[in-house]
């Protein structure tokens, strides 16, 4: 349903912030990004919906290729992408009803919008998002009144509003608490089953990764170095996407009999990294961070 | 470097000898320099005049008192007037101000080698002219009356308006914008959704400052003939009628204290 094919991305700096990336991400598929600091996650996920413009190589959303639409024709495929930001990226001084309607901003018209006088149908919508996510008490805050979760239900519920057919999802819990990062990454999951929305979910917490997302893919230094199901995920992986480091508490370790799987990761990874394993160069990550 | 070692013991310096003799040396030029000009002003200057300066405030102030009460029926109008060239003023000035600011904030413009420039000149162009000098013009333009006042302040006032607005739209939150540009919404809505809540409590600040400015200003645009209360000071400075002017000053003095007023309050109640 999405295709990135070779895509790059070099910042006028000079920074290579994506080295040719092929992703294919099928209907309903939920997909956690993970990947240290400065690897590309960010870069990747905003080259999608062109809020950062690709340097060259394709991104097909539904057969339509967003990489060459003009502004027009991309704001209105932008409606079929929902966002989420690690700072909730609220607009502060609106309130929660204003905010879950900005999803809608791409379906009318300005004036329309300006005087908030937004479609009755839209409106149900947000109220029965508002109540899916557990805020409909609190339509009329303003988003600088609330916390740091109910912010990010606030912003599910803006993404959800667009009616996108992918959710691109950006650090949702690097804001927020252990216990608040497992309820906004269940209800993200569940809503995409819900709905059969594909996600792609950037996210520096590989545990939590690991016990929502059904296939994780390793970013590193703008490559793809790994892509496969949680459970292959090994010390050796994490050490290939993020350096090396005592691994051994942080990931949900595969049970002995998965031993196929860990030996399979490398070959479901071969369509997009190199086979060889370089030697970590410090120097190099050291930079990225 | 400021540590140097004395046998074994490491003494720390705040800075290098170099560095410290360079600051005497600066401030022994700064010393030369003030001596300098304070000698060529001291010949400029007509030293019995500024001795003989009390005496004069002695006599115009016994020729100040009382103040002329009767004269302050007189002054109303021209109270109300001065209010209105600040209002009206500060108002026209807003609306051009507005469009001026997004044109020249680098995340709005939309041009940043055209437009912006052009932007930015007006906004230095309406600065660097004082609204006296704004009125003197448009008093030869437009013939003398409100009508000059509220076009001198109104254009005075862009500059201060359009800079201070466009450095509020600088300085926004780019993520909340990011995110309304993600729903697919357009150019003017990301504006209206993500830019102007976010400036509005700058704006309504600005607003009110530049309001409170504009009436103290508004208070001399009388004596280049561009109407308000300084006519009447003009007028009244004319003809020496010193107790007329004692009690101009004083309604000035409470015109302005009084609009301070309202501006600290409705700057409290805004932000």
């Amino acid at each position: 349903m999405l295709r990135l094919d070779g895509l790059v991305k070099t910042y006028p700096t000079g920074d290579k912030a994506l080295k040719s990336v092929t992703l294919e991400v099928p209907r309903g598929q939920v997909i956690g990004l993970i990947g240290p600091s400065g690897a590309g996650k960010s870069t990747l996920i905003r080259c999608i919906n062109r809020l950062i413009e690709p340097s060259s190589g394709s991104v097909t959303l539904e057969g339509v290729e967003l990489t060459t639409l003009r502004p027009r024709a991309l704001r209105a495929q932008r409606r079929r992408m929902g966002m989420i930001f690690q700072e909730y990226a609220l607009v502060e001084r609106l309130s929660v009803m204003e905010n879950v309607l900005s999803g809608q901003l791409g379906y009318v018209g300005f004036w329309r919008s300006y005087f908030r006088k937004f479609p009755q149908a839209a409106i149900d919508e947000a109220f029965r998002l508002l109540d899916r996510v557990g805020l409909v008490d609190m339509v009329d805050k303003r988003a600088d009144e609330l916390s740091g979760g109910q912010r990010q239900r606030v912003g599910i519920a803006r993404a959800l509003i667009q009616n996108p057919a992918i959710l691109l999802v950006d650090e949702p819990t690097a804001s927020l608490d252990p216990k608040t990062s497992r309820q906004i990454m269940r209800l993200i999951c569940e809503l995409c089953e819900e709905r059969g929305l594909a996600a792609i979910i950037n996210i520096h917490d590989v545990a939590l990764a690991q016990i929502f997302v059904r296939r994780i893919v390793g970013l590193r230094a703008g490559e793809i170095v790994f892509d496969g199901l949680p459970n292959s995920m090994t010390a050796a992986t994490l050490t290939e996407i993020y350096g090396e480091e005592d691994w051994s508490a942080t990931i949900r370790e595969a049970d002995g009999d998965d031993d196929t799987d860990i030996d399979d990761a490398p070959r479901r990874a071969a369509g997009a990294a190199p086979q060889h394993i370089p030697e970590i160069d410090r120097d190099r990550l050291a930079g990225l961070t | 470097m400021p540590v140097s070692s004395v046998g074994e013991i490491q003494v720390w310096h705040r800075r290098a000898r170099g560095k410290q003799l360079a600051i005497w040396f600066g401030w022994l030029c700064g010393v030369a320099l003030f001596m300098f000009c304070w000698n060529i002003i001291s010949e400029k200057t007509t030293w019995f005049f500024v001795f003989d300066a009390p005496r004069i405030v002695g006599d115009i102030s016994s020729r100040m008192f009382p103040p002329r009460w009767s004269y302050a029926e007189k002054l109303w109008l021209p109270i109300w007037d001065t209010m209105n060239i600040a209002t009206l003023g500060t108002i026209f000035s807003i609306v051009m101000a507005v469009p001026v600011a997004f044109l020249a904030a680098r995340n709005t413009t939309p041009s940043a080698k055209f437009v912006r420039p052009v932007a930015l000149l007006i906004i230095v162009s309406s600065r660097s002219i004082n609204s006296l000098i704004w009125a003197l013009l448009l008093v030869s333009i437009v013939g003398p009356g409100l009508f000059a006042g509220v076009i001198a302040i109104s254009l005075r006032s862009i500059g201060f308006v359009a800079k201070l607005l466009y450095e509020a739209i600088e300085e926004i939150d780019q993520n909340q914008v990011e995110a309304i540009e993600a729903t697919g919404a357009s150019r003017i809505q990301v504006i209206a959704f993500g830019i102007v809540p976010q400036i509005m409590p700058a704006f309504a600040g600005i607003t009110v400052f530049r309001w409170d400015i504009n009436i103290r200003e508004s208070t001399v645009l009388g004596l280049v003939g561009a109407g308000g209360i300084g006519l009447q000071l003009q007028a009244s400075l004319n003809v020496l009628a010193w107790p007329q002017v004692t009690l101009i000053l004083m309604a000035i003095l409470c015109f302005v204290l009084a609009s301070e007023l309202v501006s600290a309050r409705v700057r409290k109640a805004i932000i």
